[in-house]
């Protein structure tokens, strides 16, 4: 697999289980041993925030934090606009979106095709 | 006229001196001369010729709707446009065509503005240098300018003129290099972690972003939507005020949109007495990486600061070299989330697989996105793994609050206006650039843009002077929340004193009497 010639310098934490948990929550692979050496240089680097001291501090996820979001109110004002929307769709019927079967897993790594190098 | 400001062409029109028509046709033309920067991935040459249509009527009753009435202008691929091909230079939205205007194109549409087109960018606005996008790389103007090639002429070594061409810089490199090659007189960028600044100083243009809240999100193909502001790029700072203040303000449909009675800056003040001003010089923005050239001009603009009676300080951003890493978690992972949309189901690229939607889905992605996308989504999933989450994204969102803090800091010592170097040098070859990949090179090159979009404050480029190869070097200054009023008055008291210099681009026209005549006029502007 990918993972035998993943980058020395990287931390090896890219097993191959988690390539493939990856590509499940991600539903995009790889692709490629250069991708996931790529990984490994990505967490390295973001591996130097361990330097920094966080004790005591709170997570900033807005800069907009200290403020109320707006809320409008809560009437219609807008839609009626299926035909818009479906148009941009490649596969619709009547006003529905069809998708392929769902409740079907990916195959295991081992048992798909190799993906060709993209 | 093309080579004038936004304020001059606007009081042409005004005054009948050229018409909406007229104006149109010319950009029109320019950029199907300058069609090899690949500047433009949509020219909306049907579009603007009605709207240019309409604003002549307006014109002719009297009617005009403001200074932007009749003025090209042109858009990022990445903000969606009614009945336009919005791609994002990606393949996963090739070919689709937004049923509505995001908010800043449809203010600028209210006030008359004449869409010209979509600007190129690197793909879903990730990248710093606009090459990586499936339309190809754009093509820096300054490449082309007599300015850079009459010093490559003194170079023995020079090679054949157009493999060495340079970056504008990224992502909204198509922006900068329509405004930058005359063919439009403001453009629509979005500034993530420098996206507008990185080539408005590439491209010797004003990079405006403003602070995170003040201009309306909606439409804006989101990347880290805790970060994302649409930019402005223009020729001058005035200029930028204008179109600032038809953009800025609530919008219902974005709740990230602050609804303070803000003081719309249209019209910026001169600015009456420098001495009152304090600056501030981040002392960790001084890195070895910095090129000389650029810290010279850095250390030459606090001088001039100085010399007019501000007082001058130095301050201290201590989580400064950490900026780049947590912007790296935080923005792959937001990355991750907004990705996850692209699924081929309601619009689109769609892979041909039908077996299972989880087939359909991962096909359609791999097909659809490059491979710095699919780098940034992994990575950012990576971070979002239960057992990482705390160590790295929440760790990075403790580290933001640091990083903002620190500018909270600095402007509380006392502090009106930060003053750094937008970028590590000028505009590099193409050649060069691709040497590092893409995630390398954005960890260079945003070093000094990115801890601003973290913090969420307003900041701008402005061109200072030429290197010494004869390409544009750009100085940033960063200013208080929602201040941005101020930071531009001080950007243009600054831009007035520098004189940054007119690109001369007539080598590259065939029939450039139009440019030359203008350039004259436009240098003389500039000289207000």
């Amino acid at each position: 697999g990918f993972t035998s010639k993943a980058d020395p310098q990287g931390s090896g934490r890219i097993t191959a289980q988690v390539i493939e948990h990856l590509e499940r929550l991600a539903l995009v692979d790889f692709g490629s041993c250069e991708a996931v050496a790529r990984l490994e240089k990505a967490i390295a680097f973001a591996d130097r925030l361990r330097a920094v001291d966080t004790d005591g501090v709170e997570p900033m996820e807005s800069v907009l934090e200290d403020r109320c979001l707006y809320l409008r109110s809560d009437n219609v004002v807008e839609g009626n606009c299926a035909d818009e929307l479906l148009q941009n769709s490649h596969r619709v019927v009547e006003e529905y979106f069809v998708a392929p079967p769902g409740n079907i897993s990916l195959p295991k790594l081992d048992e798909q095709e190799p993906f060709p190098h993209s | 006229m093309l080579g004038r400001t936004l304020q001059e062409v606007s009081a042409a029109l005004k005054q009948g001196q050229i018409t909406p028509t007229e104006l149109c046709q010319k950009c029109l033309s320019l950029i199907k001369k300058t069609k090899f920067l690949n500047a433009y991935i949509t020219v909306s040459e049907e579009v603007a010729l009605k709207q240019a249509e309409e604003s002549e009527k307006r014109y002719k009753n009297g009617q005009s709707l403001g200074d932007l009435d009749g003025i090209p202008v042109a858009v990022k691929d990445n903000f969606s446009t009614s009945g336009i091909e919005t791609t994002c230079a990606s393949n996963m939205l090739k070919g689709y065509i937004p049923p509505y205007n995001a908010t800043v194109v449809q203010k600028l549409l209210d006030q008359g503005a004449l869409l010209m087109g979509k600007t190129n960018l690197d793909e879903f606005a990730m990248g710093s240098g606009s090459t990586d996008g499936i339309f190809g790389p754009v093509k820096n103007p300054w490449s082309y300018s007599k300015q850079y090639r009459e010093k490559r002429k003194q170079n023995p070594h020079s090679k054949n003129e157009d493999s060495d061409w340079l970056i504008t810089g990224g992502s909204s490199g198509g922006s900068a290099a329509a405004v930058s090659a005359f063919t439009c007189y403001a453009a629509l960028g979005s500034d993530t972690g420098g996206s507008t600044r990185n080539p408005a100083a590439h491209c010797g243009l004003v990079g405006f972003k403003p602070s995170y809240g003040l201009v309306s999100r909606h439409g804006l193909i989101p990347l880290v939507n805790s970060m994302d502001v649409p930019g402005i790029l223009t020729r001058c700072v005035d200029d930028a005020a204008i179109v600032l203040g038809a953009l800025a303000g609530p919008d219902p449909k974005d709740s990230t949109t602050v609804h303070d009675p803000i003081n719309k800056p249209f019209m910026l003040p001169s600015l009456a007495d420098v001495s009152k001003l304090c600056i501030g010089i981040p002392k960790e923005y001084l890195i070895p990486e910095l090129s000389s050239e650029v810290r010279s001009l850095w250390s030459k603009a606090a001088d001039l600061f100085e010399s007019e009676g501000a007082k001058v300080l130095e301050v201290s951003l201590p989580h400064t070299s950490y900026s780049i890493v947590c912007y790296h978690v935080l923005c792959t992972s937001e990355v991750a989330s907004n990705m996850a949309r692209f699924d081929g189901l309601q619009y689109g690229h769609r892979c041909d697989i039908n077996v299972s939607t989880e087939a359909m889905y991962a096909a359609t992605r791999r097909e659809g996105f490059n491979d710095v996308v699919r780098g940034r989504i992994l990575s950012g999933n990576f971070f979002l793994l239960k057992e990482n989450y705390e160590n790295y994204f929440v760790k990075a969102q403790k580290v933001r609050r640091l990083i903002a803090n620190d500018f909270v800091n600095a402007f509380n010592s006392g502090v009106d206006v930060l003053l750094t170097p937008t970028t590590l040098s000028e505009a590099v070859p193409y050649l060069e650039f691709i040497k590092e990949d893409n995630r390398t090179r954005s960890a260079q090159d945003d070093i000094f843009t990115q801890a601003v979009n973290m913090a969420g404050l307003p900041a701008v480029s402005i061109p200072v002077a030429l290197s010494n190869q004869g390409l544009p070097i750009g100085l940033q200054f960063i200013g208080r929340a929602f201040c941005d009023q101020q930071l531009l008055t001080v950007a243009k008291w600054f831009e007035k004193q520098v004189q940054f210099p007119v690109i001369q681009l007539q080598e590259l026209m065939d029939d450039c009497s139009a440019v030359l005549e203008n350039e004259k006029s436009a240098s003389v502007s500039l000289k207000q």
